[in-house]
């Protein structure tokens, strides 16, 4: 068997997870602190994703990454790389998909974290980026790792948005995914079936890990105080798991 | 130390107008007024983390905000400590880390070695690796004071430091803290609405009311010459009556019913008078010709003389206190009397229902409802 589609799934699961894990924080940072009006616009546009056909992102993504569309012929001419058919197409797709679900269990997290913690810091002479590192992070330390493991299992169970941007090229843009899709289509059962297998050992895994993590927060060393997370994150994890199964 | 504070702030209930001095480092002002007066706001604005709509706050020559010459500086450059109600401490950080988070220059160790000073001060060296969540809510207070001290602030802001705590342990924190604030070389403001701890710790007071402040007075005047209703009521007058001028020092208290005597002329714009229960004088009324008979024994403490006020009552309902014995009793107007008296006093008068109410004329303080600003207030 051959483990390409296995190890570029997880090289671009990895890659999605760390962008979504930064942009994540980033807006959830700054809308959980916004305005509510700005709060709601923000979240309706950022969490879209989530609800739509994962077709729809592809669609709308091939419009825009098309090597004879905006950012897709800018970059052929001014990098010479394609942004679509190429493994790396796929990140655009799982960034997109996988972003709702980091950012709105992050932003869960920051509107229960206590802002009296951050006006301390601050009257304490430290400054925001202060606060957000050392502060506000390790008390959401639960709902961000959450987040992210959410996140991960996401980008990893993408098919429908990355088959369109990337398509299915063995030992080029294969993921577990659209593996599994090729070989039932040939009417190759038995090697889909291994591809399957793979796949739910590891959602297992992640679904274990994620268990452990809101675990921790709900019964954890001093636990109440410092984990607002693990509703947030339970919530969410609802979400994920009817749009993985419309994505699949 | 000099801190004058002129700020307005629109609120969801009302419009916080505060306006205050507090000129000397070794007295502690306290903001007294009851629970969403906007207190804890006035202390938020003077330590930047919210903003005023408009106005003024300067601490020691410094400008901390101007609205009109557009002034705000964020509050890490302050220096102004905030001891919040809950501690405020960071629940992720053992203790000598929130400690030294506090400490604003030096490298690690020369924090680490302030920080520990610090805790040594407050005798909290044994729990320096502790987590905050292990600690007792006195301690916590503590430590959030000697992480406030070690950013040498200016001005220290107390923000109800003892209302997460009951009993014995509000008791060892607060003396602990008064000796830690007559140590401290800066001013503090206190924010209660307990006129105990106004008392114990304060000596001059500012008392808000729905976002009003009133002139700063001494805590001594506060409790013998209350100028207004809040004042009045805030530092724990019991009886309250519209009244208005009828004589010469005379008042007509018309919820009570009764014409009341008063030491002093009254302002111009009194619209109401106060009694304090634990002042009023009681007898059995005589009722052949409605006179007090013989003073019961417990009048033989040291009270004022009840004069020529008196107020004939009818006993409504006698509460047994832990201490003492509280009295409601219909006055003649209608409205109820609070009288106070220690338990033996009460026994004294037998169980009477008819009672006539004594109170000395410089008892009888005149108030004034809404004329807060009265004077010289700020524009």
């Amino acid at each position: 068997m051959d483990l390409f589609p296995l190890a570029n799934s997880l090289r671009v699961a990895a890659i999605s997870t760390v962008v979504v894990f930064l942009l994540g924080i980033a807006l959830a940072n700054v809308v959980s602190r916004a305005p509510r009006v700005v709060r709601g616009l923000a979240d309706v546009v950022l969490t879209l994703p989530l609800v739509l056909p994962p077709t729809v992102v592809g669609f709308l993504l091939l419009m825009l990454l098309g090597p004879r569309r905006p950012l897709g012929a800018w970059a052929l001419s001014a990098l010479g790389a394609r942004l679509t058919m190429v493994w790396y197409a796929a990140v655009f797709a799982t960034v997109v998909v996988s972003f709702p679900l980091m950012y709105r269990t992050a932003r869960g997290a920051f509107e229960s974290f206590d802002q009296t913690l951050a006006d301390a810091a601050r009257t304490l002479g430290r400054s925001n980026a202060w606060v957000l590192w050392h502060v506000k992070m390790p008390c959401c330390r639960q709902g961000i790792v959450a987040g992210a493991v959410l996140a991960f299992a996401r980008a990893l169970g993408e098919y429908g948005a990355t088959s369109m941007v990337c398509g299915y090229m063995p030992g080029s843009t294969a993921t577990v995914s659209t593996t599994v899709y090729q070989l039932w289509r040939t009417g190759d059962n038995a090697g889909a079936l291994a591809w399957v297998l793979v796949n739910l050992a590891i959602s297992c895994v992640v679904l274990v890990a994620l268990n452990v993590v809101q675990g921790r927060a709900a019964g954890g060393r001093g636990a109440a105080s410092f984990s607002p997370a693990g509703s947030a994150a339970e919530a969410v994890a609802a979400e994920a798991v009817v749009a993985e199964g419309g994505a699949l | 130390m000099s801190l004058c504070v002129r700020i307005r702030k629109r609120l969801a209930a009302f419009t916080l107008d505060a306006s205050f001095d507090v000129e000397r480092a070794d007295r502690v002002m306290a903001l007294l007024g009851p629970s969403g007066c906007g207190k804890s706001v006035t202390l938020k604005c003077i330590a930047g983390v919210m903003r005023p709509d408009e106005g003024r706050i300067v601490l020691n020559g410094r400008t901390l905000f101007d609205s009109d010459a557009g002034v705000d500086l964020p509050p890490q450059r302050r220096h102004v400590g905030y001891l919040f109600q809950d501690s405020a401490l960071f629940p992720t950080m053992d203790v000598l880390h929130n400690v030294m988070a506090g400490v604003r220059e030096g490298g690690r160790a020369e924090r680490r070695e302030r920080a520990r000073r610090e805790l040594c001060a407050m005798r909290l060296d044994g729990v320096e690796r502790l987590r905050p969540a292990q600690l007792s809510g006195g301690q916590r207070q503590r430590v959030a004071m000697a992480r406030i001290l070690a950013s040498d602030p200016e001005l220290i802001l107390l923000d109800e430091p003892f209302s997460a705590l009951d009993g014995y342990l509000r008791w060892q924190l607060e003396l602990e803290l008064v000796d830690e604030l007559r140590a401290f070389s800066g001013g503090a403001v206190l924010v209660t609405h307990d006129r105990d701890e106004v008392h114990r710790l304060a000596q001059d007071v500012c008392v808000i009311d729905r976002g009003q402040t009133e002139p700063l007075v001494s805590v001594h005047e506060l409790f013998a010459r209350p100028r207004t209703v809040a004042a009045a009521l805030i530092s724990g007058c019991k009886n309250v009556s519209r009244a208005r001028v009828v004589g010469d020092r005379l008042l007509a208290c018309d919820d009570w019913g009764v014409t009341l005597a008063c030491a002093d002329a009254p302002d111009a714009r009194m619209t109401h008078v106060g009694i304090r229960a634990h002042y009023l004088t009681a007898a059995p009324t005589d009722a052949a010709d409605g006179r007090p008979a013989l003073a019961g024994k417990g009048d033989a403490a040291p009270r004022p003389a009840p004069g020529a006020n008196r107020i004939p009552c009818v006993v409504e309902r006698v509460i047994d206190g832990t201490f003492s014995t509280i009295v409601m009793a219909r006055t003649p107007g209608g409205a109820l009397l609070r009288y106070e008296c220690e338990k033996d006093a009460w026994a004294a008068l037998g169980g009477a229902t008819r009672v006539t109410f004594g109170i000395a004329p410089e008892c009888v303080m005149p108030l004034c409802e809404g004329c807060a600003k009265g004077g010289g207030g700020h524009a």
